[in-house]
């Protein structure tokens, strides 16, 4: 099987998955306990007016009405409207997405900079001390819940030192002259930093410990043997050779990751009250704000898949020695 | 990550332990082929204990075991007793004795007045509970559906991988999260969501183990000398994926424990059992940052560390095992 029929295919997979994801996501919402629209309505209504309000959310219609009614929504991305307020679910994410992606991907930059850099060295100098205490500061990063680690840090920065927000985006009660204000920009930075700071160490175990196992495969290969009788610099066997071909799979492995990380961010978002998607998704599950719910799934669940579709074809344009079968 | 089984010869593990057997020996297959995995796991713990996290980390899961076992017992008061002090008030905010607080508690009580110390203690069951189950769940059901498909391809093989492609397009907490609020927030609703989504891992390194055995010169051997599928699944594939199942069994204790903590974190834990991450979230609910009350939220945290990286410490030392580049 060629490229092109590879690429064709694994399109084809990506959108069945969706569907399947988007159709599971709607049969588990209607097959709850109890009227979904005793969570809408407020039961003190008169009859006329719940009536009204019901078919306003076109929940009087048959299920497969409302399935295709939902998919619809979903394939145009509209997802319908709240239920707690007037807004468009996707006001609603066009509003909370960015704020998540800001935090995640200055967290996950960060992360996987020192994170690939450490595993290089680790992997290069193996068996040495580095390497063990390299090894082990990445276990331990990846064990002590990240939302643990954000409460003790609030607790010694935020409460005892008063260094930094105890939570939020931006301060509250000041007024910004426009999008482009270097004062706002500033406050959400200075807002960003501990909750990045708090993922990307708990993030950054992942690409350590991968890139040093994939370096300690590279240099086991004769290459390397060839560049050190060559009398190539240390560094330059280091950087250039021995990482450079190393990298791979940490790329698509972090491209994977990337994905799930999004979905990933609910807690932090929820110490540090950064007001992100993940948080809103929790809020809306627990009011029982459906169309809210399900739109915010549905974009983390698409990250997940879409970043694994990604990753699938880098693997496949980056190392030409990949075959399809 | 990591698919390599040691065996390079092409030989099962057993295939000197199967020369022993004396031909005339009445043995039923069930006792013999549960001798076949004791010395397997004798052999496995025989070299994991050559590392010396591996021993700790299972000294450690030990210990909380224990602590799980005879909370009932050791814990001072119940896990939500109300306190009140002599003068009749609850005793809340109280601190530990050590720091000079009334009531001689040994991590002081919470804003409820429930004692600290015992809720820690109890809080141990519902971590252990959750993390052992779904490891054991996981292990089995991700290496039945490895082998299976691995081993018959075709289409079943293609039936399972297609579910297990769906599989990884949810992301773990946030489905977590919307199944136990839509199920009801019970930790037999977390346990349950935490297996439906973790055993697509298990499954997929197995099957690509399985996929490689299944053309190795000991299960054709097998298959020519009239052996049932059911029969070289038991007997030859699953005793060669034994160290991979493993590893994934333990690195799903430490991803069940850290997902129980954040869902009942996020206050969807179970109302009827305090756990480590309930701990937390009504540590944060109270403010117990801005008390100073590092005695509430500090324990629970390093419990679950501890755990987490036992289960991860674990895990490594299987993977040296699993991963002969990994070792020197």
């Amino acid at each position: 099987m060629g490229r092109a029929q590879f690429v064709v295919r694994r399109t084809l997979q990506l959108i069945v998955t969706l569907w399947a994801i988007a159709t599971a996501l709607f049969l588990l919402f209607r097959s709850m306990p109890g009227d979904p629209t005793t969570y809408v309505v407020d039961p003190s209504l008169s009859g006329e007016a719940r009536d009204r309000l019901i078919e306003s959310y076109g929940l009087n219609e048959p299920l497969y009405v409302q399935y295709l009614i939902y998919m619809q929504d979903v394939a145009t991305l509209s997802f319908g409207q709240s239920f707690h307020s007037n807004r468009t679910v996707r006001d609603i994410i066009l509003l909370y997405l960015p704020r998540t992606l800001l935090l995640m991907l200055t967290a996950f930059f960060f992360a996987y900079l020192i994170g690939i850099t450490v595993g290089i060295v680790a992997g290069w100098r193996r068996g040495g001390d580095f390497e063990k205490r390299s090894v082990l500061v990445a276990l331990v990063a990846r064990s002590f819940p990240d939302f643990w680690v954000g409460l003790v840090v609030l607790w010694v920065l935020g409460a005892w030192l008063d260094v930094i927000p105890m939570s939020g985006m931006r301060s509250a009660g000041v007024q910004y002259e426009s999008f482009f204000d270097l004062e706002l920009w500033l406050d959400t930075l200075w807002h960003l930093v501990a909750p990045a700071a708090v993922l990307g160490f708990y993030l950054m175990g992942y690409p350590l410990l991968l890139m040093r196992n994939s370096m300690l495969e590279v240099l086991s290969q004769d290459f390397i043997e060839v560049c050190e009788a060559r009398g190539l610099k240390e560094r330059s066997i280091m950087f250039k050779h021995a990482a450079r071909n190393a990298l791979l799979p940490v790329v698509t492995a972090g491209a994977v990751a990337l994905g799930y990380a999004v979905g990933g961010s609910v807690l932090i978002e929820t110490v540090f009250g950064w007001p992100g998607m993940g948080r809103e998704m929790v809020n809306a599950v627990l009011r029982r704000d459906f169309p809210v719910a399900q739109g915010t799934f549905l974009v983390f669940a698409a990250t997940v898949v879409f970043m694994n579709f990604l990753a699938d074809l880098a693997y496949g344009f980056l190392d030409p020695r990949v075959t399809y079968d | 990550m990591c698919a390599q089984v040691s065996q390079s010869d092409g030989k099962s593990v057993f295939a000197d332990l199967e020369e022993e057997v004396d031909e005339r020996e009445e043995i039923s297959p069930w006792r013999r082929r549960l001798r076949l995995y004791r010395r397997a796991f004798a052999e496995q713990w025989r070299v994991l204990r050559q590392d010396s996290f591996v021993v700790v980390s299972t000294f450690v899961l030990a210990f909380f075991a224990l602590m799980a076992l005879t909370a009932p017992v050791v814990a001072p008061y119940g896990q939500t007793e109300r306190l009140y002090s002599d003068d009749g008030t609850i005793a809340q905010w109280e601190e530990p004795f050590w720091l000079g607080g009334d009531g001689g508690h040994y991590l002081g009580t919470t804003a409820e007045g429930y004692d600290l110390f015992s809720q820690l203690l109890y809080g141990s069951r519902a971590a252990l509970l959750v993390g052992f189950s779904a490891a054991i769940f996981v292990a089995v059901i991700g290496t039945a559906v490895g082998l299976v498909s691995g081993y018959y391809g075709g289409r079943i093989d293609d039936t399972l991988m297609r579910i297990v492609d769906f599989m990884y397009g949810l992301p773990l907490l946030p489905t977590v999260i919307l199944l136990v609020a839509l199920a009801g927030p019970s930790l037999f609703n977390l346990l349950l969501a935490i297996i439906v989504l973790q055993w697509r891992t298990t499954a997929r390194v197995i099957r690509s183990q399985a996929l490689s055995l299944r053309e190795r010169p000991f299960v054709k051997a097998a298959k020519v000398a009239g052996a049932s599928d059911r029969h070289i699944i038991a007997r030859h594939l699953a005793p060669n994926v034994l160290p991979l199942t493993f590893l994934y069994g333990a690195f799903s204790i430490a991803w069940a424990i850290l997902t129980e903590a954040g869902v009942a974190f996020l206050g969807l834990g179970d109302p009827n059992h305090v756990s480590w991450g309930t701990m937390l979230q009504a540590a944060r609910s109270y403010d117990a940052l801005v008390h100073g009350a590092w005695w509430w939220f500090l324990p629970p945290g390093i419990c679950i560390a501890l755990v987490v990286i036992s289960g991860f410490l674990i895990g490594r030392g299987y993977e040296e095992i699993t991963n002969p580049e990994l070792q020197e």
